[in-house]
């Protein structure tokens, strides 16, 4: 058996780039760490009094976390298609279909509570291209 | 019906059972979750070097010329220096076209009788989905490190929106896709791996040189492609939770959130399986095409002397050596010498 390893360095500086890729991840969150200080948590939404008044949201939490974007792109696809606007939920209670009027009247909060899971996760809906965050404060703004 | 594919079928199943069955019966997260990818991880990284090793003790005693244009020569005959470079420039070169193109495969042809007579048919599928497959494979890799980095870095925020610049939406009373928005690369990822097996069982010649090691990775990848593509457009996983429990592995600190799918352990335990059969398998070409012989050396032998590394030490008997012994009996029975005493 030959004990002589062949283009020793050339082979030797590609495992090296090899294990930096292998390594990035790791290395990148304890750098992350060093460079903003605070060790990664996940996103802490805040709610607002009403949201918290109003104790449950259309559908229940686990089923809003995972499955919001759905139900919004339902909402969107009946109202402007079937022109209907009013959404049942399982516990029969009727709501508007409106993500100005009925999500963003609770959560009035975008950055605090939209954004914050967004950003963790990467995430860039597009129904910031057409809607404003806070449409309630903004017609506030304009009768002053 | 043939063993070599219902064999990794049947075996791909399994696993994905296992690990579903695993998780929602038995409650086996940790397992499936933490332990496996932490070890699957560990022999990815020292298989795949060990591997690299033992082939850099391999001595390659010549350079395999194997290229498809001429060769530096004379100086009034133009060389193709990519095709058949001399220089280190021209291997990198090639080397990256290979590499980031798949050149060779793009030679790739089609031998038939046609009419009596064998001919060559011009034959770019596989390298066409070849490419797609390789390069879908690492975008999706690529924008998978959103899981893995807080914050994002900006290549991934960047690719994340290339990928879904087609805004395709499906919405009907059975399937809602469209939110969150269709990567392609994932879609593209599961026809082309799809494509890639279909290959091997339509064309007899494939067929018949396939083995089960080439239809495992090819189902692993397919269950991977497909339990991803499962949770992101139609089970609809908590992305924040599965976050949190990534992040918990990258900073060593894993626990088990509540409440994500078991689709999610799947997928977890089929990426794990796939990283800890890498280094036994032919997957390693991920590593092997940088030290493929007939595209990594320099065609320079008429130039520069490459001695074979395992040449037994033989004496030689050198001319100039040869004349300095018989210089006295040359001269005298006649014969031309280079040098007179």
């Amino acid at each position: 058996m030959n004990k002589r390893m062949y283009d020793k360095g050339k082979i030797l500086s590609g495992l090296v780039i090899f294990v930096l890729i292998m390594a990035f991840p790791f290395g990148y969150n304890i750098i992350a760490k060093i460079v903003t200080g605070k060790a990664v948590a996940a996103p802490e939404l805040i709610l607002t009094e009403k949201a918290k008044a109003e104790k449950e949201c259309v559908m229940s939490k686990t089923d809003m976390k995972s499955g919001h974007m759905q139900l919004l792109d339902e909402w969107r696809d009946h109202v402007v298609r079937n022109a209907d606007r009013v959404y049942v939920n399982s516990k029969g209670k009727a709501f508007d279909m409106s993500l100005s009027n009925t999500c963003l009247d609770c959560h009035s909060n975008k950055a605090e509570f939209c954004d914050r899971c967004h950003n963790y996760a990467s995430v860039s809906p597009y129904c910031w291209d057409c809607h404003i965050d806070n449409p309630k404060e903004e017609a506030k703004e304009a009768t002053e | 019906m043939n063993k070599n594919y219902m064999f990794s079928l049947v075996a791909v199943i399994f696993l994905f059972l296992i690990a579903y069955v695993g998780v929602e019966a038995a409650g086996l997260q940790w397992l499936f979750g933490i332990a496996i990818p932490y070890v699957a991880t560990i022999i990815f990284v020292v298989g795949f070097i060990s591997r690299v090793m033992k082939w850099a003790y391999s001595p390659v005693p010549f350079r395999i010329p194997s290229t498809c244009g001429q060769q530096a020569s004379l100086p009034w005959i133009r060389q193709a220096t990519i095709d058949n470079p001399s220089t280190n420039g021209g291997v990198i070169v090639r080397m990256a076209l290979e590499i980031l193109l798949f050149r060779s495969l793009f030679r790739n042809m089609r031998f038939e009788l046609k009419e009596g007579k064998f001919s060559y048919i011009w034959e770019k599928w596989l390298w066409l989905f070849a490419l797609a497959f390789h390069w879908s494979f690492l975008v999706v890799l690529v924008r998978h490190l959103r899981f893995f980095t807080e914050p994002v870095p900006f290549f991934v925020r960047y690719l994340e929106f290339l990928d879904s610049v087609f805004r395709v939406e499906v919405l009907n009373e059975v399937v809602q896709v469209g939110l969150p928005g269709v990567f392609v690369s994932g879609i593209v990822l599961l026809a082309a791996v799809i494509f890639l097996f279909l290959r091997r069982i339509f064309i007899t010649q494939v067929k018949y040189i396939s083995l089960a090691s080439d239809y495992f990775p090819l189902f692993l990848i397919m269950a991977i492609a497909f339990s991803g593509i499962m949770m992101r457009y139609f089970v609809k996983v908590d992305i924040v939770g599965v976050k949190e429990f990534t992040m918990g592995l990258v900073t060593f600190s894993p626990s088990v959130p509540e409440g994500i799918g078991s689709v999610f352990y799947v997928h977890v335990f089929l990426v794990s399986l796939l990283l800890a059969y890498f280094p036994f398998s032919k997957l390693m070409h991920l590593g092997g095409i940088f030290l493929s012989p007939t595209r990594n050396l320099a065609n320079n032998s008429r130039a520069q002397r490459h001695v074979n590394p395992w040449n037994y030490p033989v004496h030689v008997h050198t001319y100039e050596e040869y004349e300095d012994e018989f210089r006295e009996k040359m001269i005298e029975a006649g014969l031309p010498v280079e040098k007179e005493s």
